[in-house]
Parts: C-alpha cells; sequence; structure tokens
C-alpha cells in the first residue's frame, strides 16, 4: 500500500511537470529562437516615466528614449547647459535619475522595429533624432514648405505636430496627419 | 432626503474650501520660504517693482545677438498662456491668480530661475534679482 502511494505521488508529479512543460511551449512557441529582428513590436516603447515626461517634456515633446542610442543620450546630457542654445540644467537628483531611464530604455535595449532601424548602422554620436539616416530616409520626399514653411509644425522636432501617435510610439505612416495638408502618402 | 443632499453639499463645499485654503498655502509657504533663503543669502528687502522691471528689460544675447526678456516667451500678459521662444510649446500662464499650480514648488521655482537668468541675461540671477522677480509674481 505504501508502496503504491509513493508510485502514484510520482507519476502525478512528473504528469504535472510534463503539463507545464507543454503548456510554456504552448505560450511561447518557439519566440525565444527567433531572430531579433522578427521579434521586434513595432514602433518605439512610450514614456512610461513622470519625472522625464514633465521634466523633458515641458519645453518640448518628451522624445521617447528609443529614438536614440544611449551613447546619444549620454552625450545629450552632459551638454544640458547649453542645450541646442538653451539651458536645460538639472538638480543632481532629477539629472541622474532621468539619465538612467534614458540609458534603459534607449534604441536598441529593448526591441522594438522603428528604434531597431533609427540605429541599424548607425556612425558617431548624433544629437538630434531629425539627422539619423533612418529618420532622413522616411522623411526625404516631404517638401519644406509642409514642414519648416508650415507655422503649425516648424520643424522636423515636433514629432507630434504630424505624426499623431508619436506619443504612444507609432510612428506609422497612416496616422500622419499634416496640419493644414492632412494625411501623407507615398 | 434633504438633509443627505445638504450635509453633502456642505461637505463638498467643505472639501473645495480645504483644497482653494491649500493651495493658496502652498503658494504663500514657498514664496515665504524662499524669499528668506535670498534674505540670507545677501538679499535686502524685497521689491515688486523692481522685478517687473527685470522681467520686462531687454537684453541682447552675447551669442546670437537675438533680443532676450522674460516676456519673450511668456508675453506681456501674465495672465495669459505664453509660448516657447525655440519650440513653439505653450507655456502655462504665470500669474498665479489664473494659474494656481504656479509658485508653490520651491524646487521648480529654482530650476527655471536658473535656467531663464541663463538663457535670458546670460547669467544666474542674484538673491536680489530672485526675490524681486518673485514678489512682482506672486501678486500677478
Amino acid at each position: 500500500m505504501k508502496k503504491l502511494n509513493v508510485y502514484m505521488l510520482a507519476m502525478s508529479m512528473i504528469t504535472t511537470g510534463l503539463s507545464g512543460m507543454s503548456l510554456a511551449d504552448d505560450d511561447d512557441e518557439d519566440r525565444y529562437m527567433r531572430p531579433w529582428g522578427v521579434n521586434a513590436r513595432p514602433g518605439v516603447a512610450p514614456v512610461d516615466n513622470p519625472l522625464y515626461r514633465n521634466e523633458c517634456g515641458s519645453c518640448h515633446m518628451a522624445y521617447l528614449p528609443g529614438l536614440l542610442p544611449a551613447h546619444s543620450w549620454e552625450r545629450l546630457m552632459a551638454g544640458l547647459e547649453n542645450h541646442f542654445g538653451e539651458n536645460a540644467e538639472l538638480p543632481r537628483g532629477e539629472w541622474n535619475a532621468i539619465l538612467a531611464y534614458l540609458l534603459n530604455n534607449a534604441a536598441g535595449r529593448g526591441n522594438y522595429q522603428v528604434s531597431n532601424k533609427l540605429v541599424r548602422g548607425l556612425r558617431g554620436t548624433p544629437l538630434r533624432i531629425s539627422e539619423l539616416p533612418y529618420f532622413v530616409h522616411e522623411h526625404r520626399e516631404i517638401p519644406a514648405r509642409l514642414v519648416r514653411g508650415n507655422p503649425k509644425v516648424g520643424s522636423f522636432s515636433n514629432c507630434d505636430a504630424c505624426h499623431t501617435g508619436a506619443n504612444r510610439g507609432s510612428y506609422n505612416e497612416h496616422q500622419v496627419n499634416i496640419p493644414g495638408y492632412g494625411r501623407y502618402d507615398d | 432626503m434633504a438633509i443627505k443632499v445638504n450635509r453633502r453639499m456642505m461637505s463638498a463645499i467643505f472639501l473645495v474650501g480645504i483644497s482653494c485654503g491649500l493651495i493658496v498655502t502652498a503658494q504663500a509657504s514657498a514664496v515665504q520660504e524662499l524669499l528668506a533663503e535670498y534674505g540670507k543669502e545677501g538679499a535686502g528687502k524685497y521689491n515688486a517693482v523692481n522685478g517687473e522691471n527685470l522681467w520686462k528689460r531687454v537684453q541682447v544675447d552675447a551669442k546670437t545677438g537675438q533680443k532676450r526678456s522674460c516676456v519673450t516667451c511668456h508675453t506681456n500678459d501674465l495672465r495669459k498662456p505664453g509660448k516657447h521662444a525655440r519650440t513653439g510649446k505653450l507655456i502655462k500662464p504665470m500669474a498665479p491668480s489664473v494659474n494656481a499650480d504656479r509658485l508653490t514648488d520651491k524646487k521648480k521655482i529654482e530650476k527655471w530661475f536658473h535656467r531663464n537668468c541663463k538663457w535670458t541675461l546670460g547669467r544666474i540671477c542674484t538673491p536680489q534679482e530672485k526675490a524681486d522677480i518673485l514678489a512682482y509674481l506672486a501678486n500677478q
């Protein structure tokens, strides 16, 4: 009787273990085996840090950390005294927290399609998102009168002037609405 | 029923009263504390008129040749929203009378004094200048 009990216990443990394994297999399929690029999520990870959103979003759009690589953020944060001609210095505590957030969420740290494309084959340490080769390539056909010459846009720096999903991390061309012009199709 | 509504109304009025009181107190205490700190750092009696003059004084930026003053971004009417000179982003009104959040956070006040004095004047402001500007803004 005692032997039987031990046997049943062992069997039930094995079965539970197996079912657990097969469940895990069903959930993830071979996701972890897929290449980085295939596994990428669309767009860019949205901002999820209130300190960053408040501190960096008061003068301009709170650019998503996944729009620049870590070494660019590091260089940018080292020069806040002259931040594109403005003074954007932060108290030490906030500066540290924001730098950590940017570095942990920079392009290439998470796996997002647009972030990956922005930093693919990138050289140097650019400070402007609008100068990244992929950015330039994607915007090459847009006439200046719709951006610089458009008072409601002003510059390529105002992502959310045209990309209605910019703050959610969606830069899909179908969600583009250029003020005074409308949708833009290739 | 009538009593219940009245009670609710009373408690609503009470809560609104308390939160208004808290906001006014927060503003007053942040401003008072900073004025006291500027005094310790060497500022004399604050003067709102000097603050207004400094706020409106036009400086020429050494590097760009641009004319700059606080009014450049915050406009001539402190009760109206301003606009960032470079990015065009909206700046909420500076006047505490229309924007109760203004002048309630010491750290925020100091941060913007630091940044905007450097942008506008090309240097940090003295404790006296900050006290004067604060006195001017607090009355708006």
